[in-house]
C-alpha cells in the first residue's frame, strides 16, 4: 500500500462513526466465531418456572416464553446468522467471479450469453426468488444459502464484468499484454488487485442487505427453523409479547439494526476509499 | 415529442417481447428443473407412488419437456396459470383478487417516497451542513438498518396497540394502507432521499445551473426549475435499481399485516403447497419488476433530454 493510501485508510478509519462500525462488526465476528462458549446458558434449557422474565442480573436480557436465556439465544443466534451470511456471500463470488471475468475478459458470444443469463435472473425481486427456491428446495439453513448466494449472484456478475472491462482498458494492463503476459497472468496479477477494492465495497453493502434477506425469510417461516435460534425466526415466535414482555422483540431486533448499522458504517468508509461515486450497493 | 425520445421509446418497447420470452423460459426451468418433483409436491407428504403419477399424468408433468414447455407458454398467453389447489379456483382468478391491494400498497410507497425523500433530500442539500441535514442524515442511517418486519411490528405496537390511531392489521380502507406502506417504503425514502441531495449538491455545480444563476435567475428558480429536474435522473434510477426490495418488501410486509395482497397469497400458497399458486404469482411479480424497469428507462428520455438508447 502506497503512503497516500495509507494516509487515506487512516483519516477514513478515524471518522468516529467509521470507527464505532468497525469494532462492532469485529465484536459481533468474534461473539458468532465464539458461539456457545461465549453464552452465558445453554441456549436451548429450557425453564418454565423462569419465562418471561424482564432483563436482570441474573438474565441479561431476560427470558423467553419457554424459560430460555434470551442473552444466549441472540448469541447463538449471531453465529447462525453470520454464518449464512459469510456462505451465501462465497456462493455469490464463486459464482459471480469466474462468470465475470469471463464475460468482461474474453467478451463475444461468452460475454453475450453469461450477462443474458443473469439479466434474467435479475428480472427476478430477489426476495421472491429466494421465497420459490425456498418453497421447491425446502425450507432450511443450506436453502437459505442457495437463496442468498444465487440472488446476489447476478449484479456482483455484472459488477465485475464493468470492473474487468474497465481495468483491461487501462494503459498499464495494455503494456502488460504487449510485453505477452498471458491471460491467467493478467487476470491474477493485474486485474484482480485492480478491482478488489471496489468488488470489497460492493460485498459488504451486499452483507448488510443479506441479513435483511436471511432474517425476513427467518420471520416468514421459510429460513432456518427453530429450535435453532436466528434472529428472523426468533421475531416471529415472540412477535406476540410485544406488548406484554418487550425485551423479547429489543433483544433480536436490536441485534440485527446494530449489525446492519456497523457492517454499513464500514461499507460507505470503504466506498468513500475506493469508489467516491458509488450511491449505495445492492 | 422530440423524435430521439421517440425512437428511443419505440426501441426500448421492442425489447419487451424478447425480455418476457426469457422470463417465461427461466420461470419455466425454475418450477420444472429445481430439484423437488411438482408431483410430489402437489401429492402431499403422505401419497403413495399410484397417487403421485396419477397427478403427474393428470398435469402433464409425463410428457418430454418441449411439450411441457409449449403447453407451459401456449396457456400463459392465454391468461391460463392453472389451478390453485387450496383454493379450487383458477389461479388468474386468485391473482385478479388480490393484485389491487398490492398495487395500492406499492403506488402508496412510491407516492410517499417521491414527497417525502425529495423533500428532505432538497432541504439537506440546501444547507448541507444543517441540523436538518443532520437529522435527515441520522433518520436515513436508522431507516437502512431495520428490517421492513421489524420495522411495522413497532408501527403496531405504536400506532394501533398504544395510541389506537390505526387498524392493527387487516385489509379496508385507506387506513389499513398507512402502516404497510411505511414499513415497506422507509429504505427507500432513505436512499432516495440521500441520492437526492448528492445529485442536487452536484448539478447546482453544473455549467448550465451557473449560467442561469447568471442570467440572474433567482436562486430558487434555479434550484425549481433546473436543478431538480435533472436531478431526477439519479433518483429514477435508485426507485428503479430498488423497485426489487420493494415488491419483495411487500411479500414480507403484507404478511405481518394479513394484507389481503398478492404477497401475502404468495406465503399461504407456499405454506399450503399450493403449486400453480405460487408459479402464477411469481410470473406477476417477475412482469411487474420488468414493467417498473420499463417506466423507469422511459423516465430518463423525459427528465434528461441528453438521453440516448445505446
Amino acid at each position: 500500500m502506497s503512503a497516500t493510501a495509507g494516509r487515506r485508510l487512516t483519516r477514513v478509519l478515524r471518522a468516529p462513526v467509521t470507527a464505532a462500525g468497525t469494532i462492532l462488526v469485529a465484536a459481533y465476528l468474534m461473539l458468532g466465531a465464539g458461539g456457545p462458549w461465549t453464552a452465558p446458558y445453554d441456549p436451548d434449557a429450557q425453564d418454565l418456572g423462569a419465562a418471561l422474565q424482564p432483563p436482570s442480573p441474573r438474565h441479561w436480557l431476560g427470558t423467553d416464553d419457554l424459560g430460555r436465556d434470551l442473552a444466549s439465544r441472540v448469541i447463538v443466534a449471531a453465529r447462525v446468522d453470520l454464518a449464512v451470511v459469510v456462505l451465501g456471500l462465497a456462493v455469490a463470488v464463486g459464482t459471480a467471479l469466474p462468470v465475470g471475468l469471463v464475460a468482461g475478459y474474453a467478451g463475444g458470444t461468452a460475454d453475450r450469453a453469461l450477462m443474458g443469463l443473469s439479466d434474467a435472473a435479475l428480472t427476478f425481486p430477489s426476495l421472491v426468488l429466494a421465497v420459490v427456491l425456498v418453497s421447491l428446495v425446502g425450507a432450511g439453513l443450506r436453502s437459505v444459502v442457495l437463496a442468498l448466494g444465487l440472488t446476489t449472484a447476478p449484479a456482483l456478475a455484472r459488477l465485475i464484468r464493468s470492473l474487468v472491462l474497465t481495468a483491461a482498458r487501462a494503459e498499464y494492463v495494455e503494456a502488460a499484454r504487449a510485453l505477452g503476459a498471458g491471460a491467467p497472468r493478467m487476470i491474477w496479477r493485474h486485474i484482480l488487485p485492480n478491482i478488489a477494492g471496489r468488488v470489497a465495497v460492493y460485498m459488504t453493502l451486499a452483507g448488510s442487505y443479506a441479513v435483511l434477506t436471511i432474517t425476513a425469510l427467518g420471520f416468514l417461516g421459510l429460513g432456518v427453523q427453530p429450535p435453532t435460534a436466528e434472529w428472523g425466526n426468533m421475531l416471529a415466535t415472540t412477535r406476540t409479547y410485544l406488548a406484554t414482555a418487550p425485551w423479547l422483540i429489543a433483544a433480536p431486533g436490536a441485534a440485527i439494526v446494530v449489525f446492519i448499522f456497523a457492517v454499513n458504517a464500514v461499507g460507505e468508509a470503504l466506498r468513500d476509499l475506493f469508489d467516491p461515486r458509488l450511491v449505495w450497493g445492492p | 415529442m422530440p423524435e430521439n425520445v421517440a425512437l428511443f421509446t419505440v426501441r426500448r418497447l421492442s425489447l419487451l417481447v424478447p425480455q418476457a420470452l426469457g422470463i417465461v423460459t427461466l420461470i419455466f426451468v425454475l418450477f420444472r428443473l429445481v430439484p423437488g418433483d411438482p408431483a410430489v409436491i402437489v401429492a402431499g407428504p403422505n401419497s403413495t407412488a399410484a397417487q403421485v403419477n396419477a397427478i403427474r399424468h393428470e398435469l402433464g408433468l409425463d410428457r418430454p419437456l418441449y411439450a411441457q414447455y409449449g403447453r407451459f407458454v401456449r396457456d400463459l398467453s392465454r391468461g391460463d396459470m392453472g389451478t390453485s389447489l387450496s383454493l379450487r379456483l383458477p389461479v388468474t382468478t386468485v391473482i385478479l383478487a388480490r393484485l389491487p391491494a398490492t398495487l395500492v400498497l406499492m403506488v402508496a410507497s412510491l407516492a410517499v417516497t417521491v414527497a417525502l425523500a425529495i423533500s428532505s433530500g432538497v432541504l439537506s442539500a440546501v444547507r448541507p451542513h444543517g441540523v436538518v441535514a443532520q437529522a435527515v442524515t441520522a433518520a436515513s442511517a436508522l431507516a437502512l438498518s431495520i428490517p421492513n418486519f421489524l420495522l411495522g411490528m413497532i408501527l403496531i405496537e405504536y400506532l394501533a396497540v398504544r395510541l389506537r390511531l390505526l387498524p392493527p392489521a387487516g385489509t379496508g380502507g385507506p387506513a389499513f394502507v398507512v402502516m404497510p406502506t411505511l414499513a415497506v417504503a422507509a429504505r427507500l425514502i432513505a436512499l432516495v432521499s440521500r441520492t437526492t441531495r448528492a445529485s442536487i449538491l452536484e448539478t447546482l455545480g453544473d455549467d448550465y445551473v451557473r449560467t442561469a444563476r447568471a442570467k440572474g435567475l433567482a436562486a430558487r428558480t434555479v434550484l425549481y426549475r433546473h436543478a431538480l429536474k435533472s436531478a431526477m435522473v439519479p433518483v429514477v434510477t435508485m426507485i428503479g435499481l430498488q423497485a426489487g426490495y420493494l415488491l419483495g418488501g411487500s411479500v414480507v410486509v403484507e404478511t405481518l399485516f394479513a394484507y389481503q395482497g398478492l404477497g401475502q397469497a404468495m406465503i399461504t400458497a407456499v405454506s399450503l403447497r399450493d403449486y400453480f399458486l405460487v408459479q402464477g404469482i411469481t410470473v406477476v411479480y417477475v412482469v411487474g419488476f420488468l414493467l417498473v424497469n420499463l417506466g423507469v428507462d422511459l423516465s430518463y428520455a423525459f427528465f434528461d433530454p441528453r438521453v440516448r438508447f445505446t
